[in-house]
């Protein structure tokens, strides 16, 4: 494989750019692997490169239904944060975004992490009581915030509307928040799992488990039956679809996730704002796009299409805050079917049946989790014990009652 | 935007609704007695069915009234609607 | 200089000369013109810079599939970036600025990027830029990308959103939508007919070819008439439809305003329009595709059926000396036009082996040389085409054999026309390719709505007639049409092809993306950046699915297209926000007695969703004197306080006391009528939700008391119990919080004050006991009274009907005057209850407290029945010992200022930060007590009153002791009173 550099994109342009090879192989399924990952998306992906590159287990494929990146991990608005607030969430979160530090030069591929900080918004006296809460959790727990005053806010995020709606009176910084190139991060994965030998199988759908005994001895799929000792899931949005195929219900709904973007526009906000009040999200992609997210449609719903209740609503809110955006234009509008939980908390570990793994549950928040969600799963998959950053995300908690909410906590939206 | 038609006021947006997930969900009759893998099913458990679901919705701004609605997850189309307390409908493939 | 105007013809005005700026110099065009006719009238041929490699570009299109002529229109607040050219009608002193070059069009600095391109093909940026960091590249890039400029100020425009249901909707005003709508409204239908633009007609605008035995001009002229005499006809031009949603919604943006001067624009800009119809009829006609060859994206290129559509509409010839080159017969008429309207063509290129003799015979007798199976294979010219080289191509586009070269200025080209499927696509209906027209059509039956005319890829003219009434009709194939997705001179497709114009994607990308395995259609999107333009893809994206199929071997049908997501054409956000815009985002509740707390100098604040009181500041007071004065006027004297947010529902009904008995931690049935008690509520998942005081008026009937944020939401919890689980309760819930103002009398002298009242209600400590309730009148007001406190005095809740709120408030007032009465705000009542150690639900409070965290677990126990959250509270996580726990605080570094709060709590001795045990939930300066005081939640808190911890907060350290929640008064002696 071709290392990627300036200077082997120099000596491809001297030969047309025909010398490149394809990023990742198209496999056909084996009959056996050691481990299966259900899902192509990021998670996925990542849990089967980090199996590869840190446990040292090669014989992996990952089945894709359709293509990799196709879910939610090319769907979202990009954000990549750690700003929690109970220990567990706020660890792994953290954990998972120093995995992002590092992850253009570990992969050799630039996903393009942008760390223009990430702001979220206090408009009442309670409000500001939580965030300055949560701002002494993060740094408590080692993560870096910082609050400001709303001249402060003002002052540095220029064009911010200064008499909103919902005023603006106080914000948490995550300096180390920002955004990354969603699509690379699954291409970049695929590229270096395929690289240590990960069978990475598209069009594969997973139609049945096979389980004796309580344990997965394989999977059924479109292009056949295939035995593994273990098998991870990691098919956010469509968790209970395949949990019912091999026999076992979820705490978890399926909504529909709107997200829009903006005609193209010269750089005009440099940074990531959450502004509780209305839900709204914003930042501006390196092509230009100003990417903006918010709510959930309001019924659960397996359908990736854009919907107008919630872009009215979201439209508004962006204008609350930047009144300047008024005249820009709406190029497209999407949805992504995420897994909602009760308690805005993953769920990572074991599922009813013995072996078989799940990562799920991310809510809207599950693209800044790929690489600590995938390096848990892994070391759970390859060492059969929960790592200790996930330990608290088991599905277990549903019985015992000890959920992690972290939205009825922080009053920050997740 | 869906329309939905309450059977008290008839077709109305989207927007005057809640939707209240998926129905009937029984309340275990003697919660005490009930373990706590038992309780955690009626809490959060559901089948979150892509495709043909069952769900109750509530006529927020409207009539208040609750009702129930078969429902395709992914069309969204509206197969049909019956009253709370009803059993949920026989539907015939292709509906 | 190449275009020029016609002399006569077209649909503009020539007796209204208008003059606009275009790149900072003066232009003239005429009524009827756009910014892209007029600019071509007047001989201007470069009109852009391509997004990635600064290419010079001219006008392609003569609609929303333009990708070239991109415009920032006008300056200052009401600028407006990127819009498409051949959709901005000109007006009287129109300012248009070129949006992706600087310094200027003709000396573009980043045409740099052109020299460098063989090096940054699609995607490069994935391959580099990573050392030492992307931080340190980023900003370069970001600089490059982009297109226009966001306004800096905030929208001086407003924008209008309105709904219709009618019978018929039609979207597109071409043949096929007009026939549909004389159709559909001859049965008396209500029909709504929309188009885009400001002509109707669509392609056949202006033309003189034959519809129904008359010239298209004078057939669509017949039509408009037929529909002024149907008042149940609307016809809507500038109204594109935008959007098609759920359950057949079709949402519009109609254009008011943008194609007026400025100084006579009034009212709303744009009106967003949401339309339900029995019946919707797609007639969006069809989009043509460039061809894919060596430099085809010189300015002086343009679709066929765009120069045609200029001709015919604004009059104007887009070159004098004129080739072109098509797959298909649409482009013939677009040259006999041309050359009828004294144009030059040099020559027809035809791709097919044998067009038909039909239209040779015709293009003999015009003097145009034809040339059949060949391509164009390289446009020559940098800023303008100057000649275009043709030759042989096999049908997979390859060249083969001499080539030659035909001097131009212009060339126009047509590699087939694609259906314009999104919205039909959009509203969930399937596609399917049609190899005769080498395009995906729609599968009619796969959706609820009907597709006419070219959007079905039915291009006969009759048979879209026919269709439009819905007669049963079989399309007869239009004449064979060659597929050629590119041409190039190899099996790999040219780097020097364009495919995306907009976003400068060449063939040669699209194989470097397959090359590398991005060979899904959504893949090669992604990572080619292949129609994400603000096009969307109008021109390139079929274009682009041959190529890769090509390059696949693999048909187009398994290939499929990306999604078609809306909008059809880009909207602003304002008009999607509309009337949510300041206080329409979310009205502002206002309490009873607004106006007197205005004059009483009060500071508004919002909490939970009304605009209330926090503090009455008197003159040279800042908030904290304030809070201090009432706080000590409630503990010494008599305070007022509008209470009519709190929450207040009536429950009634037999088994009213039942049910509140599932609702509540406490026991209701027990309580005897008029009485009162504090109650907490839980979620079912166990956590406190909610706290109030009930009230039981009689046997039957109770006032529920409820936070004032939560009344609505509480309200609703009960009827969803009771009409989804206990359905056979007999219980009636009614939320009446703004049907009762509130005022609060509190403190020592508040029975002296009441006491003068003209009422029946005796308020004496004998008649009126603690946590009871009266009915009576007050100044003949009929008013609820309860005698319950928030604050550890002595206190009245006095309830009248809404509307009397002003009169009661004036009684008490003046009643009070000779006893000092202060008004008081929300902050000196927080204070009050924390020195009282009272809990605010919400604050010291959040999703994850249980009731044994606030001490109820006694009462829990005690209760024998079952109630909403009992179950959940008693999992294995809420029995665990080391649960947080609330409690009060004392500052003991002598440091008089209140904790912060949301300061988190160390234990003592702790020097290092490291996650807390708890947090500070309440805190304030106590007057009363002449001590900062705080209430908080600590990990098993109950248990460790005495206990020194350490407070952390935003890095600073205090000292404090852990001590029970009251601090004041904790026998409660000054309520027994």
């Amino acid at each position: 494989m071709t290392r990627y550099s300036a200077w082997s994109l120099v000596r491809a342009g001297f030969a047309g750019q025909r010398t490149w090879g394809p990023a990742w192989r198209d496999a056909t399924p084996r009959k056996r692997y050691q481990a299966i990952i259900i899902g192509g998306g990021g998670h996925g992906l990542a849990t089967a490169y980090y199996l590869a590159s840190r446990h040292g287990i090669r014989d992996i494929a990952v089945l894709e239904r359709g293509w990799i990146g196709g879910g939610n991990t090319g769907r979202n608005t990009t954000v990549i944060r750690s700003n929690y607030f109970y220990p567990e969430s706020s660890r792994f979160y953290d954990f998972s975004l120093t995995l992002y530090e590092g992850l253009s030069r570990e992969l050799n591929y630039n996903i393009m992490f942008s760390q223009r900080g990430m702001w979220s918004f206090a408009h009442d006296r309670h409000g500001v009581e939580m965030l300055r809460r949560s701002v002494n959790a993060m740094r408590l727990n080692g993560v870096d915030a910082e609050y400001h005053e709303a001249d402060e806010v003002q002052r540095r995020i220029p064009g911010l509307n200064p008499s909103p709606r919902f005023p603006i009176l106080a914000g948490l910084l995550q300096p180390r928040g920002g955004t990354a190139r969603h699509d690379a991060v699954a291409w970049g994965y695929a590229r270096a799992a395929d690289s240590l030998g990960v069978d990475i199988i598209q069009n594969c759908d997973v139609t049945g488990f096979d389980i004796r005994g309580g344990r997965i001895v394989g999977v059924q799929t479109t292009q056949g039956d295939i035995a593994a000792e273990c098998v991870g899931m990691a098919v956010a949005g469509h968790s209970s679809v395949m949990a019912e195929r091999a026999g076992f219900r979820l705490p978890i709904i399926s909504y529909a996730l709107q997200a829009f973007v903006s005609e193209p526009l010269k750089p005009v906000f440099d940074t990531v704002v959450l502004a509780p009040s209305t839900g709204t999200y914003l930042s501006q992609s390196d092509k230009g796009e100003l990417v903006i997210g918010s709510g959930l449609d309001l019924f659960p719903s397996y359908a990736q299409r854009g919907s107008l209740p919630v872009l009215e609503h979201t439209a508004a809110g962006l204008i609350d805050l930047f009144p300047q955006f008024s005249r820009v234009r709406l190029l497209r509008q999407w949805a992504g079917i995420v897994d909602v939980v009760a308690d805005s908390t993953p769920i990572l570990g074991e599922s009813p049946v013995k072996g078989l793994y799940l990562n799920c549950g991310w809510g809207t928040g599950g693209f800044k989790a790929i690489p600590g969600g995938g390096f848990c799963l892994a070391h759970h998959m390859a060492t059969g014990e929960a790592h200790p950053l996930a330990a608290a995300f088991s599905l277990d908690r549903f019985r015992t009652g000890a959920l992690i909410d972290e939205a009825a906590a922080s009053g920050i939206a997740h | 935007m869906l329309l939905i038609e309450c059977p008290w006021c008839g077709p109305r947006a989207e927007s005057e609704y809640r939707c209240g997930g998926e129905s009937p969900i029984v309340r275990p009759a003697d919660p005490a007695a009930t373990d706590d893998a038992a309780w955690a099913d009626y809490l959060f458990y559901r089948d979150n069915v892509k495709g043909l679901s069952f769900e109750r919705w509530h006529h927020r701004f409207g009539c208040g009234l609750w009702f129930n609605i078969a429902r395709d997850t992914v069309s969204h189309r509206i197969l049909a609607i019956y009253g709370i307390t009803d059993p949920r409908p026989v539907l015939g493939p292709g509906a | 200089m190449s275009g020029y105007r016609l002399e006569r013809s077209g649909d503009i005005d020539r007796s209204r000369p208008i003059n606009f700026r275009w790149e900072g110099r003066s232009y003239t065009g005429f009524a009827g013109d756009t910014l892209a006719s007029a600019l071509l009238a007047s001989g201007v041929r470069m009109i852009g810079r391509s997004f990635k490699y600064h290419r010079p570009r001219g006008l392609i299109a003569a609609g929303l599939d333009e990708p070239n002529f991109i415009v920032q229109l006008e300056r200052g607040a009401g600028t407006t970036p990127n819009l498409k050219a051949p959709y901005v009608e000109l007006y009287d002193g129109l300012d248009a600025a070129p949006v992706n070059a600087w310094p200027s069009l003709r000396f573009d600095l980043l045409a740099a990027n052109s020299i460098f391109k063989r090096f940054i093909p699609a995607a490069f940026y994935y391959k580099t830029f990573m050392w030492p960091t992307w931080r340190l590249f980023e900003p370069l890039i970001r600089k490059a990308a982009g297109l226009g400029a966001s306004p800096k100020l905030p929208d001086p425009d407003c924008y209008e959103q309105t709904s219709a249901h009618i019978d018929v909707l039609i979207v597109g005003g071409g043949i096929a939508g007009l026939a549909a709508a004389q159709h559909a409204a001859m049965s008396g239908k209500s029909v709504m007919l929309v188009t885009g633009g400001r002509h109707w007609g669509g392609r056949l605008a202006g033309t003189s070819d034959s519809v129904e035995g008359k010239p298209a001009a004078v057939w669509i002229k017949d039509m408009l008439r037929t529909f002024t005499a149907m008042p149940n006809v609307t016809l809507m031009t500038r109204t594109l439809a935008t959007g098609h949603f759920d359950h057949g919604m079709v949402s519009l943006c109609e254009r008011l305003t943008d194609h007026m001067p400025i100084h006579e624009r009034s009212g709303p800009r744009q009106r967003f329009w949401r339309v339900r119809a029995d019946a919707l009829i797609l007639a969006t006609g069809a989009i043509e595709r460039p061809l894919v060859f060596r430099g085809n994206d010189r300015p002086g290129i343009m679709l066929a059926g765009a120069a045609r559509a200029y001709l015919h509409r604004h009059a104007v010839v887009a070159g004098r000396e004129i080739v072109v080159a098509t797959t298909n017969d649409s482009a013939w008429y677009a040259a006999f036009d041309l050359a009828e309207a004294g144009a030059t063509i040099v020559a027809i290129i035809d791709t097919r082996p044998s067009p038909s003799p039909a239209l040779v015979e015709r293009a003999e007798a015009l003097g145009i040389m034809v040339h059949a199976s060949m391509a164009p294979t390289e446009a020559i010219g940098r800023q303008t085409v100057r000649a275009v080289r043709i030759g042989c191509v096999s049908s997979a586009g390859r060249i083969h054999g001499a080539t030659q070269t035909l001097p131009c200025d212009l060339l126009l080209m047509s590699g087939g026309w694609n259906p314009a499927v999104h919205l039909h696509s959009q509203g969930a209906g399937r596609l399917k390719f049609d190899p005769g027209l080498s395009s995906f059509i729609p599968e009619a039956e796969s959706s609820g709505h009907r597709i006419i005319g070219g959007a079905a890829g039915d291009f006969a003219r009759y048979s879209t007639l026919a269709a439009a009434p819905e007669q049963a009709v079989t399309r007869r194939p239009g004449p064979p049409q060659a597929a050629l997705w590119s041409i190039s001179e190899s099996d790999v497709p040219d780097a020097e092809a364009w495919v995306d114009f907009q976003n400068d994607v060449t063939a040669g990308d699209i194989a470097l993306a397959a090359r590398e395995n991005f060979r899904s259609v959504e893949h090669l999107k992604r990572y080619t950046t292949l129609g994400m333009a603000s096009d969307q893809g109008k021109t390139s994206n079929v274009n682009g699915i041959g190529i890769l199929s090509t390059l696949l071997a693999k048909s187009i049908e398994a290939i499929g297209t990306t999604k078609f997501r809306p909008p059809y054409d880009p909207i602003p956000f304002g008009l999607l926000a509309g009337h949510r815009i300041g206080d329409g985002l979310r009205p502002r509740r206002q309490l009873a007695l607004h106006d007197w707390h205005v004059g009483r100098n009060a500071s508004f604040e919002e909490y939970g969703g009304w605009m209330r009181p926090a503090a009455y500041l008197r003159p040279g007071e800042s908030e904290a004197d304030a809070v201090r004065r009432e706080v000590l006027a409630v503990r010494t004297e008599v305070g007022i306080f509008e209470a009519s947010p709190l929450g207040k529902i009536e429950v009634k009904g037999p088994d009213a006391a039942a049910f509140l008995d599932l609702m509540y931690v406490n026991r209701i049935s027990t309580l005897k009528p008029g009485r009162c008690r504090y109650a907490i509520m839980l979620s079912e998942n166990g956590t406190v939700f909610d706290d109030g005081v009930v009230t039981r008026l009689t046997d039957d009937h109770f006032l529920v008391g409820t936070t004032s944020g939560h009344a609505a939401i509480i309200t609703e919890a009960f009827r969803e119990w009771l009409q989804c689980e206990w359905t056979t309760m007999r219980v009636l819930v009614e939320d009446v919080t703004t049907c009762w103002a509130v005022a609060n009398v509190v403190g020592p002298q508040t029975r002296s004050v009441l006491d003068t009242l003209a009422s029946d209600i005796d308020f004496s400590a004998d008649a009126f006991a603690h946590m009871t309730a009266q009915r009576g009148y007050i100044g003949g007001i009929p008013a609820r009274v309860a005698r319950v406190s928030f604050t550890g005095e002595l206190s009245y809740e006095i309830a009248v009907p809404w509307r009397c709120a002003g009169a009661l408030w004036e009684t008490l007032i003046a009643a009070g005057s000779s006893h000092g009465i202060v008004p008081f705000g929300v902050e000196a009542l927080m204070t009050l209850r924390i020195e009282k150690g009272f809990l605010h639900i919400g604050a010291d409070t959040d999703g994850t407290t249980l009731p044994q965290d606030i001490g109820l677990g006694a009462i829990m126990a005690k209760k024998t029945q079952d109630f909403v959250g009992r179950r959940s509270a008693h999992r294995p996580d809420g029995l665990r010992g080391d649960r947080r726990s609330f409690v009060g605080l004392e500052a003991t570094d002598g440091n008089a200022a209140p904790l912060a709060i949301g300061a988190h709590i160390l234990p003592a001795g702790t020097t290092q930060p490291q996650p807390g045990e708890g947090w500070v939930t309440s805190s304030t300066w106590s007057p009363t007590l002449g001590a900062p005081l705080a209430l908080a939640m600590i990990e098993r808190g109950e248990k460790r009153i005495g206990e020194n911890v350490r407070v952390w907060d935003l890095g600073a350290w205090r000292e404090a002791r852990i001590t029970r929640a009251c601090r004041y008064d904790p026998q409660g002696t000054r309520l027994d009173v």
